[in-house]
């Protein structure tokens, strides 16, 4: 979806400058540590009421980037800036106030509830912790929020186990809008539902944008989900943000072939067989990540040169970045 | 339903299945019919709970233990199967019929190199030297794209990547050249580079070896990538069958449409997506009348109360009182109500499970 | 249409909620024969060690040297044993020693070892890894009863002492046990998510972790009140356990050992009782699992 530009403004909410995340694999008596960045080099902004798109195929590292962002999984290095001020260098405390603001909301409708818990003790909790309304409005505030969702009250007193896919994924919703944050982080949220649920889910969340005026990040491996929620969308890829750009603009011109290629990887009912650019291969471990620029051994339009030298994130055009040598 | 005048490779005829517990029988599927015609893909899609992985389960003779054919037909070049004692079956499975999962990894033992999964394979079937199956094996990892096959063959399934794995998997299904090939949801943990990398792989190897496939999808970018023929099923029941073709221009059925609506298109821009609202009802719970009458925008009364039976033309079968000749003298719902998959915010209409 | 129908349905059902959760949670244990029939049984037990001076028909210490090895009878329900004294009142008194011994040094194991458990898996790191985990394995390494046995020695003779050296080598068990089901509960998403609501870590291990892991907590539990009961047996009948000539099934069954072609009577009660005790404790435990288990119907 894009928002009418008036309510996006250029204030940013989040800044990533340089954000890495390295994961440290085996190791001991015999055995040489092996290092798997899952997330190396990121800098990017989130603008205030924008939905940023993050798009790539698994083990590009869009969730871990998440993860980091939200402090999660801490991460190796990197600055992340909400409002101006460094989530990273946080202590516990302040760290647990902070995410009263940013929420995050996962893939798994299944696992992603407590299943000891009912709906209403669940969020009452979280309600409770970060002291959103008196306890005597407790009840009725968690109700309400249940109700905006689209579910009944009642749910309040019922065990996850209880719910359908789709509804799960409301309470979901329900439990991350608890707190009235700026910020949530979508991690693959629709990917677990059937088409029709998605849907529903899907314009419950812009539904809920608008009213509560959110930003989201929204991270999927759907293209098409994706280029239908964001304003802007970022193309990862082994860990890199390869290409960057308003989602009207990377739909129409994408500039990186391998975001070309992964538009036309996508089955589309709208037209007839076209035709592909089919990709070599499968993506690299990210235990041994390519020289040079990190797609070349995929690329249809590698050289020599893409072997040696990493491409920058720059801008092709305007509020349009991609890293590739050949990108115009 | 329909029939032509090519030699079919299946037919499966009001097939019935359900599950027993203790007491109770739930029946899942209500009356399923197709044909598939040699050398045809027919793609049966539906969204979880359709009923469109226990309808090739009960081809494959692969029902869990408390599953049960009520009754139905299902002949494979004629021969029926439903009477078929395990030990055929097994004789059928992996040879003239094979199958392919959505999860490779567990369909492999990770024990054992994947070669040497595949050559006991091949020898269950056929009367070969270890040394002649190995080399069927090498043949069908260049066959299926497996890069240095003669060595791969040597491999663990964990060494290798997703899409390798599925792969494998097609490799295993054909090496004893099956005369058709059951694919549930074969790309769905797939990612879409390496999906497309599949699915064109099953359309090369359909045309080179000459057989049929049966390709079970929740997703219809797939359906329309591969099928011939396309099967849609709600609530255990076929409720439109026909061409691809026909199905993406001009879907009948208001399910049909609703799907092909809430898709998010790459094109263009949608403010909001077109829903259907509500969930599918629970096996136990079915409406009496029209399955999707509870969540179709075009209901009348009639449909909440009747069956609707097979509509629509020859080719293009569908089931769904809007095609019948009754249509209109049934009575509008009071108030102009309908439960249309309008863009207005998403109600809520699933029931809560209990 | 479908909704409305369901509104009424749920508002008639739900008017007390706190109330219906009880009611369906005693329904499911209802349910479960078995479970009930373990529950009856484990409260008839502690039922006959509560009111042992009144249910027993003698003193189970006094020796009739007229009625040795007696077979059970209507006088001597259980027969005698080698001192003359009443095998069905010493059953009945020794009821209360090794219940005691089994539910107390069940609770020392469950007191000490799930917090350990819980906060070591929960936190990791290299007091986790190697001082708790180590540790654990050098006394999960010994037989337990090798080092109940030395437990017992150094704090001396007696019930209470041998309980707490029971208690203490039976922790372990629990630290694993628990340490695991954390590692694997605490990596699920709805851990993460409930970091990402900001609750404290205090809140997650107690709120969200420690009633994931009830169930196989109540399995492990039952079968070491059995090992309890049976490891004070064993040290009763070495002597640092229960002092003689105060009965417990254990030094019971240690005493008809030497009788077992004579007088068989005299291990066979205390054994059955034993073994009755273990299987309803567990059959208990199994349905109080179940019943706190929100999925089960």
């Amino acid at each position: 979806m894009a928002t009418p530009q008036m309510e996006q403004s250029t204030e940013n909410l989040l800044e990533i400058k340089g954000l890495k995340k390295y994961f440290e694999l085996g190791g001991g008596l015999f055995k040489q540590k092996q290092q798997v960045k899952a997330v190396d080099d990121l800098t990017f902004n989130v603008k205030k009421g924008e939905t940023l798109g993050i798009v790539g195929e698994s083990g590009c590292g869009k969730s871990t980037m998440g993860r980091a962002l939200l402090q999660l999984q801490k991460p190796t290095s990197g600055e992340v800036y909400y409002e101006g001020q460094d989530i990273a260098q946080l202590n516990g405390k302040q760290l647990r106030k902070l995410r009263k603001d940013i929420q995050i909301i996962f893939q798994d409708p299944f696992a992603s509830l407590n299943p000891r818990m009912t709906v209403g003790a669940m969020l009452t909790e979280i309600v409770a912790t970060h002291e959103i309304v008196p306890k005597k409005e407790r009840q009725s505030y968690v109700q309400n929020l249940l109700e905006e969702v689209g579910l009944k009250a009642e749910a309040y007193w019922k065990y996850p186990h209880e719910f359908s896919g789709g509804q799960r994924q409301r309470v979901s919703i329900a439990r991350a809008l608890a707190v009235q944050p700026k910020l949530i982080i979508c991690d693959e949220a629709v990917s677990a539902l059937d088409v029709s649920v998605q849907a529903q889910v899907l314009n419950l969340l812009q539904k809920l944008k608008r009213k509560h005026q959110l930003t989201y990040i929204f991270i999927s491996h759907d293209l098409s989900v994706v280029k239908h929620i964001s304003d802007r969308v970022g193309v990862m890829y082994l860990g890199k943000m390869v290409e960057l750009a308003d989602e009207d603009s990377i739909y129409e011109n994408p500039a990186h072939p391998y975001t070309q290629a992964l538009f036309s990887a996508i089955p589309d009912i709208t037209e007839d067989h076209k035709e592909r650019i089919q990709l070599k291969g499968d993506v690299p471990s990210p235990l041994n990540v390519p020289t040079g620029c990190r797609f070349h051994t995929r690329c249809p339009l590698a050289t020599e040169y893409c072997k040696q030298a990493e491409p920058a994130l720059e801008e092709v055009k305007e509020h349009h970045l991609a890293a590739c040598h050949y990108a115009e | 339903m329909k029939s032509t005048s090519e030699e079919n490779q299946l037919q499966v005829h009001g097939l019935e299945v359900g599950f027993k517990n203790k007491k109770k029988y739930t029946q899942i599927l209500n009356g399923v019919s197709f044909n598939v015609n040699k050398g045809e893909t027919l793609c049966i899609v539906g969204e979880s709970g359709c009923g469109k992985s226990l309808t090739s389960l009960s081809i494959m003779g692969l029902l869990p233990e408390s599953g049960e054919v009520r009754s139905g037909e299902i002949r494979f070049e004629g021969q029926e199967l439903t009477n078929r004692s395990m030990k055929e079956m097994s004789k059928i499975r992996g040879n003239e019929i094979s199958m392919i999962f959505q999860e490779p990894m567990t369909s492999l033992n990770p024990v054992h190199t994947v070669g040497k999964q595949i050559i006991e394979a091949i020898r269950i079937h056929r009367n070969v030297s270890k040394k002649e199956a190995t080399e069927r094996v090498v043949e069908m990892f260049e066959l299926v794209g497996i890069p240095s096959p003669r060595e791969r063959v040597h491999n663990y399934p964990h060494e290798m990547s997703g899409g390798m794995r599925q792969r494998v998997m097609i490799a295993m299904a054909l090496a004893c050249d099956p005369k058709l090939l059951i694919a549930d949801e074969p790309t769905t943990a797939l990612d879409v580079t390496i999906q497309a990398q599949i699915l064109d792989l099953l359309n090369e190897l359909k045309g080179d070896l000459d057989m049929s496939i049966v390709m079970i999808t929740h997703d219809l970018g797939v359906v329309s990538e591969m099928a011939d023929q396309v099967l849609v099923m709600y609530a255990g029941e076929v409720i439109e069958y026909t061409d691809s073709k026909s199905l993406f221009e001009n879907p009948k059925h208001p399910y049909t449409q609703g799907l092909i609506a809430s898709i998010p298109k790459l094109q263009g821009k949608t403010e909001e997506l077109p829903v259907i609202k509500g969930a599918v009802p629970n096996p136990d719970e079915m409406p009496s009348g029209c399955r999707f009458s509870t969540r179709c925008a075009f209901a009348k009364q009639e449909c909440f109360d009747q069956s609707p039976q097979e509509e629509g033309t020859e080719a293009h079968p569908v089931r769904c009182w809007m095609y019948s000749a009754e249509w209109q003298q049934m009575t509008p719902l009071k108030g102009g109500e309908s439960n249309g998959y309008t863009t207005d915010g998403a109600v809520d209409r699933e029931p809560i499970r209990n | 249409m479908e909704q409305t129908e369901n509104l009424s349905v749920q508002t008639t059902k739900v008017q007390n909620p706190r109330l219906r959760m009880l009611k369906t949670m005693l329904e499911r244990l209802w349910q479960n024969k078995l479970a009930v029939f373990g529950g009856v049984v484990t409260f008839l037990l502690i039922f006959t060690a509560l009111f042992a001076t009144w249910l027993a028909p003698h003193d189970p210490t006094e020796q009739n040297y007229s009625a040795v090895l007696q077979a059970p009878s209507s006088e001597y329900w259980f027969g005698t044993d080698n001192l003359g004294r009443d095998i069905f009142s010493r059953v009945i008194y020794g009821a209360q020693v090794s219940l005691q011994a089994g539910l107390i040094s069940v609770g020392i194991a469950l007191i000490i070892g799930v917090p350990i458990g819980l906060i070591s898996g929960y936190y990791r790191g290299f007091i986790d890894e190697y001082i708790i985990m180590r540790m654990t394995d050098a006394m999960l390494s010994i037989p337990a009863l090798v080092l109940a046995l030395a437990l017992a020695a150094v704090l001396g003779a007696g019930l209470t002492n041998a309980m707490i050296a029971i208690g203490l080598v039976l922790t372990p068990n629990f630290v694993r046990l628990i340490r695991g089901e954390v590692l694997a509960h605490r990596e699920k998403e709805y851990v993460e998510a409930g970091k990402a609501s900001g609750i404290s870590d205090f809140s997650i291990i107690l709120k969200h972790i420690l009633p994931n892991t009830i169930a196989p907590i109540m399995v492990q539990a039952t079968l070491a009140i059995a090992a309890a009961i049976i490891v004070e047996a064993s040290l009763s009948y070495l002597g640092l356990g229960t002092q003689p000539p105060n009965p417990s099934w254990g030094s019971m069954l240690a005493t008809g050992q030497g009788y077992l072609d004579s007088a068989p009577w005299i291990a066979l009660f205390p054994g059955a009782l034993i073994f009755i005790t273990v299987i309803s404790i567990n059959l208990f435990g199994d349905g109080i699992r179940d019943m706190l288990d929100p999925k089960m119907k």
